[in-house]
């Protein structure tokens, strides 16, 4: 049933192409370092590797954005939370497998603990030694604070402007928290010295390539449930909510719960991202939680084209794989290109590279969504096949703000 | 006044924003399948007096009833629009970024939480309906189109057409024919006209051509109360109305 969806031409064609290169990527890059020769031309060096792991961690992550950015104008500038929350979840985990290997030689305090004296291991590190309980925490800590900051946030009808600076300022509020030593959860330092993950040691090259294709595979996956959920029903409630809140309330739906759903889950698939990105950089401190990281996020998946599902992924491979080079070639003119990239993608490209490549492509047909009424006559309804214009935000040329762009027709 | 057999039941409501009285001790009943058209100059209330039966504005004073037994003041927008109440905006109001299809299939009755949306399968009988709307609000041949495509008047149709799918008791219809050619206004009369065989109407309108194509009673605001009631013959015969509205 979907996957007549799938290889259907257009958008949906794109996503199945996405997946299927993630897939591909999981499994070549991986050989291409373990198999083959150093002196071949087609080696990937294991820190290439590393790398271009870490670049599809924030991949995931600017995906996760722009299921509630682009689909349901939430401009959340603290998304940086939810990923650095997974990574401290999955950070705890590999503190704990150290074990007695520590600098201080503490078979159950980390290295850290014994130094500010803690005598025993805090309540909340327990549970932290399975890597169930960890991955738990890992999908469930984002996901309860999204869910418990959005109950109030979104019933309180916090939106635009406002609902960015909470957001903001959340993120804010944890940076500061972890900082703190007392805090235990190793203060500025944050953790580090990891050994192993799942009894492999972290550092070796299989390793890598396993996190590497985990994280493909990860990102793979989670193209597939973002697509799944914009296409459905609900998902094209999510953009109604966001073109014209007020209408979908007075039809009878509870916007504030529409906003909440996406928000969680994309909170959770933040924090999936952090959890893998943190074995990839054999670090996670409380400069995760620096504001300006959710920032760049926006700016990823602006770059993109947000609302595209495809569009955030390249932004962030692309802007973050500039970063690397620019920072080597001129590390201090990063800020200023980064600064000025925003700019012109928001003039010249309103709708980010996807969103411009489609409308100069669309240009030849007009656009028109495939009707589906005849199709659930004969077929019984299946998946509510989506017209095509619709799943895109579809919005003028031009037209590019912070958030929800026109204000509500509700008088 | 008896509550019972009428639709909507509005007494002595008022309500003020920073001081200024948007309604004044406003008292205004409609029977069960009755259509009302409601007139006044701007400011009188009109938007107001909608606001508060949608939930979307609380009284400060004064009782509104809906179906003879359910007290509107303690309930919100979406319970209210569960309840059967469905309202159209002054400005057309549609998903412009989805088809004329999917406008209309959010808009259509059924259940309103997230996982059945989630997992929604599109049935046999929600086509048909959604057919026949189309079929009602002539749009037919634009199913497919983006709601944004649409020429003012033909959101306007589109828009009764998503009240129409909600199947609620009571329609609540704000200048339905503001911008619209005088072959539309006609064509939305006659289609108000149908729509009002089975349903409860308020339709507030400007154009007094429309009102006399509709043919019912005429409910005459000014500042935030009821100034005149009864057959648009009388109300444009009445002084008052006359002077603060119509004009000499």
């Amino acid at each position: 049933m979907i996957t007549g969806r799938f290889f259907a031409p257009g958008a949906d064609r794109r996503i199945a192409i996405t997946i299927f290169v993630l897939l591909a990527a999981a499994i070549i890059v991986p050989l291409l370092n373990l198999a083959v020769s150093p002196a071949s031309a087609f080696y990937i060096p294991p820190y290439m590797v590393a790398l271009t792991g870490k670049y599809l961690c924030y991949a995931l992550l600017a995906l996760s954005l722009d299921l509630v950015w682009g689909y349901c104008g939430i401009l959340s500038l603290g998304h940086g939370a939810f990923f650095a929350l997974g990574g401290y979840a999955m950070g705890m985990y590999l503190m704990r497998q150290i074990g007695s290997r520590g600098v201080y030689g503490n078979p159950v305090l980390p290295d850290f603990m014994v130094f500010l004296n803690y005598k025993e291991l805090p309540w909340f590190w327990h549970g932290f030694d399975h890597f169930w309980f960890a991955a738990l925490m890992v999908l469930a800590v984002p996901g309860l604070l999204a869910f418990v900051f959005g109950w109030f946030a979104f019933r309180s009808r916090v939106t635009g402007v406002y609902l960015s600076i909470i957001t903001q300022a959340m993120t804010y509020a944890l940076l500061l928290a972890f900082f703190r030593n007392d805090m235990g959860f190793g203060g500025n330092n944050g953790l580090t010295d990891f050994k192993d993950i799942l009894g492999f040691n972290v550092q070796a090259d299989a390793t890598r390539s396993a996190l590497f294709a985990a994280s493909a595979v990860t990102l793979a996956l989670a193209v597939f449930v973002t697509w799944a959920i914009v296409g459905s029903k609900y998902g094209k409630l999510l953009m109604a909510v966001r073109d014209a809140e007020s209408r979908t309330r007075f039809l009878g739906w509870r916007a504030e719960n529409v906003k909440l759903f996406a928000f969680t889950v994309s909170a959770v698939m933040a924090g999936i991202a952090g959890a893998l990105y943190v074995p990839q950089v054999g670090i996670i401190n409380p400069g995760e939680f620096e504001p300006s990281n959710s920032i760049e996020v926006v700016i990823w998946a602006a770059v993109g084209g947000r609302g595209t599902i495809v569009g955030p992924i390249i932004g962030a491979l692309l802007v973050n794989a500039g970063k690397s080079w620019f920072t080597g070639v001129l590390p201090e003119l990063w800020l200023f290109a980064l600064g000025g990239l925003f700019v012109a993608v928001t003039l010249l490209l309103p709708k980010g590279i996807v969103g411009m490549w489609d409308s100069w492509r669309g240009n030849a047909g007009t656009p028109r969504a495939v009707p589906l009424a005849d199709k659930a006559h004969t077929g019984a309804g299946l998946v509510s096949a989506t017209s095509k214009p619709a799943r895109s935000p579809a919005r003028n040329p031009g037209e590019w703000s912070w958030s929800d762009p026109e204000p509500q027709a509700a008088e | 006044m008896s509550k019972s057999n009428t639709i909507l039941y509005l007494d002595g409501v008022s309500v003020s924003f920073d001081g200024f009285r948007a309604i004044n001790n406003l008292s205004l009943v409609l029977d069960k399948g009755e259509m009302r058209a409601i007139i006044g100059p701007n400011g009188a209330g009109k938007t107001t007096m909608m606001d508060i039966v949608t939930g979307k504005t609380r009284p400060d004073e004064g009782e509104v009833f809906f179906d003879g037994q359910v007290d509107l003041t303690r309930h919100d927008e979406a319970e209210i629009a569960m309840m059967g109440i469905g309202r159209k905006f002054q400005k057309p109001t549609v998903f412009e970024s989805h088809s004329v299809e999917d406008n209309l299939m959010l808009a259509l009755k059924g259940p309103r939480s997230i996982f059945p949306a989630l997992f929604h399968r599109r049935f046999a009988a929600e086509a048909r309906r959604i057919d026949e709307i189309l079929g009602v609000i002539r749009l037919g041949d634009k199913r497919g189109d983006l709601a944004a495509s649409l020429s003012h008047g033909q959101k306007q149709w589109l828009e009764i057409g998503m009240l129409l799918a909600q199947d609620p008791k009571l329609l609540l219809v704000d200048e339905p024919v503001a911008g619209m050619t005088d072959a539309e206004t006609e064509e939305t009369a006659r289609l108000l006209r149908d729509i009002a065989r089975d349903h409860s109407v308020i339709v507030v309108e400007h154009d007094m051509h429309f009102v006399r194509e509709l043919g019912v009673k005429v409910t005459c605001l000014h500042e935030g109360s009821v100034l005149s009631e009864g057959t648009l013959d009388f109300v444009s015969a009445d002084e008052r109305v006359v002077e603060v509205y119509l004009g000499r």
